[in-house]
């Protein structure tokens, strides 16, 4: 069965991409994912200096996902810019993930990233100040800093959100306000572990944010919600590690999905991943543009009998 | 898994600079041979380290993690997490062992176990000094063993990369090394021109963050391979080719230029 997509103003050959942050600090390793099967990778979130990220422990598997506080570790996007090259040779689109404290930041970045199949801006990042999720809970920073990358580069611009705010929706629309052509939602849940033995926090960083299987089914409500509110394409990621997976963000609403941790189980996940969609379109007879936003429809339809 | 905490049966001083920490982890971590475990100091840092006995691990205080791991005493306790990576693979029955000041860590306990199961096991093992000589009685037991100080205070004055010239590398059915990465990088030029780097394995030393494959920050050019997951043992001729010996990347995963 066809898996090509268009989502966010991209062609993939097929809806499955590589989340910002993993295997995405060198060109060698996203070429090697897009080998192994991805539709799109999504390289490490760059800014506009080198920054070597919070102390170790700074990623643990738990018992129901995995926590990480990397810090946004990156050798500046004038450093990065040798791997975007060698990342472009994957023969994928090579979504560039930025961040930036403010506008001129995030503009400074993208211009200094020319070569990007599309940017995605991190403003959802839940533990590093002054970055990240401080921006992203704030619907006129989204926007101003949605609309400065906007008007810098003429490729597609997403925006990632974070799913710790009270409403989800409200940043997704700025995003669109500012001119977005896709969100991604989500970036982790802010979260944190304690060794029970001495009492530290875990993480070099204390604190940091969840991701994996855990967060699932936060992420899924995140997608079915801006599916509702948004015009703009919805690409979701959290916990998706099989085809199963990526069907129920499908029918949520996701144009196309990102994986990230479910790395950890083996690289195979993206050709397993499509090849599982392949079989279940064909099973039911569908196309993968049936089966975006799917529990939609069916709500509406019960709706429409009482 | 979340670092499990490990109590410090036995602190053994190696040298001025290496110390080998014996660990209560005998019921759960079943390391082998060049695999190694995330080490967490807590409150500072959380670094990659060999497994130098099944229980245990040989660490150089070289900055801050290390120099917090030297003040712990026996009793004390370190956060473990772990066995990673994929270890040393045993091939054939007569191998040769080129080890490099703490690069014994993972290579000591290859000696000995190669040594146990019948293997005919020789080594070349280089420090810079005799004060930082260590594992000689482990290596000995192991098999013949050729030592080697850059300033000749003990064995043969020069580098460990010098005790190959006088050797028949041909007759041996495998080649180990670890060491710092110029030594490993002349001993995998020596090989090469030999037509050996087919038959060596080198574990090799990148920057971990996750240490569990996810994260890249140890990701080594051209294929991509992770030190953390698909290493830290690779073979000779996956090297080749690669950034060993001319570039390595830090914290932020900017390139470092190693000598050139
Ligand atoms: C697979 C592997 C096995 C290792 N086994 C041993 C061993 O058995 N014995 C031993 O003494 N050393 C070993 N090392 C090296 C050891 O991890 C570093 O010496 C240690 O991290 C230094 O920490 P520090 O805070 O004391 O030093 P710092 O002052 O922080 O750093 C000194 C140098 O150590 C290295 N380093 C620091 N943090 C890390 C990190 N998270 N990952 C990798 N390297 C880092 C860097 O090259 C740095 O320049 C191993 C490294 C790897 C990758
Ligand atoms: C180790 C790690 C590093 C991450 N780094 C970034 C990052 O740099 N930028 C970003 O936008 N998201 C980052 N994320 C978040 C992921 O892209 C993704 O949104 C999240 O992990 C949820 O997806 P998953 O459950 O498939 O992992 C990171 C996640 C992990 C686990
Ligand atoms: S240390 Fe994270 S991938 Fe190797």
């Amino acid at each position: 069965m066809r898996l090509t997509v268009e989502a966010g103003g991209l062609t993939l050959q097929n809806p499955t991409i590589l989340a910002a942050g993993i295997l995405g600090t060198t060109g060698a390793s996203l070429k090697r994912v897009a080998s192994m099967g991805a539709g799109a990778v999504v390289t490490k979130s760059i800014g506009v200096e080198p920054r070597y990220g919070h102390p170790n422990p700074s990623m643990i598997k738990l018992e129901c996902g995995y926590i990480n506080a990397m810090g946004l570790p990156n050798p500046s996007y004038r450093e990065f810019l040798q791997e975007l090259e060698v990342a472009r040779q994957a023969g994928v689109p090579v979504i560039a993930s930025i961040f930036g404290a403010n506008e001129a930041e995030f503009r400074e970045v993208a211009e200094g990233l020319p070569g990007a199949s599309a940017y995605e801006l991190n403003v959802s990042c839940p533990h590093a100040k002054g970055y990240g999720m401080q921006l992203g809970t704030d619907p006129a920073l989204v926007e101003a800093v949605t609309r400065a990358v906007k008007g810098a580069v003429d490729v597609p611009v997403w925006v990632k959100l974070t799913p710790n705010v009270t409403d989800i929706t409200a940043i997704g629309r700025a995003a669109q306000d500012g001119g977005a052509d896709a969100v991604v939602a989500i970036n982790t849940v802010k979260a944190m572990t304690i060794d029970i033995d001495s009492g530290y926090p875990i993480l070099g960083n204390i604190s940091g944010g969840l991701s994996g299987p855990a967060i699932k089914p936060i992420a899924v409500k995140c997608v079915y919600e801006l599916y509702e509110a948004l015009d703009i394409p919805v690409i979701g990621v959290g916990g998706i590690s099989n085809w199963a997976d990526a069907v129920e963000f499908l029918m949520a609403g996701a144009s196309a999905v990102e994986i990230g941790s479910a790395v950890y189980d083996g690289l195979e996940v993206f050709a397993s991943v499509s090849m599982g969609l392949s079989d279940y379109l064909e099973r039911k007879n569908m196309k993968l543009e049936d089966l975006v936003g799917l529990s939609h429809r069916v709500v509406k339809h019960e709706a429409h009998k009482c | 898994m979340r670092p499990i905490s490990a109590k410090i049966l036995k602190v053994i001083d190696e040298t001025p600079t290496i110390k080998t920490f014996r660990l209560d982890t005998a019921g759960w971590l079943k390391g082998k041979p060049g695999q190694f475990v995330m080490v967490w100091a807590r409150g500072v840092d959380e670094v990659p380290m060999a497994l130098s006995y099944e229980d245990g691990i040989t660490v150089q205080r070289v900055g801050e993690a290390t120099e917090a791991m030297f003040r712990l005493k026996e009793g004390d306790t370190l956060g473990i997490r772990g066995p990673y990576g994929n270890g040393w693979e045993l091939v054939g029955d007569n191998i040769l062992i080129i080890s490099g000041g703490v690069g014994s860590a993972p290579l000591a306990p290859l000696a000995e176990k190669a040594a146990a199961i019948g293997v005919q096991v020789t080594v070349l093992a280089g420090y810079r000094t005799k004060e930082e000589v260590h594992f000689e009685t482990r290596y000995r037991k192991a098999g013949k063993t050729l030592i080697s100080t850059d300033d000749g205070s003990y064995g043969h004055k020069g580098f460990v990369t010098d005790l190959m010239r006088d050797i028949d590398l041909s007759m041996y059915t495998q080649i180990y090394c670890c060491g710092p990465e110029k030594m490993m990088y002349r001993v995998l030029g020596i090989l090469d021109g030999h037509k050996m780097a087919d038959r060596s394995q080198f574990s090799l030393q990148r920057h971990m963050k996750c240490g569990i494959g996810v994260c890249g920050s140890c990701c080594i050019d051209p294929d991509g391979l992770r030190v953390c997951r698909d290493g830290p043992v690779f073979r000779g001729d996956t090297l080749i080719s690669s950034e060993l010996g001319r570039y390595a990347r830090d914290g932020s995963g900017r390139r470092l230029k190693l000598w050139l």
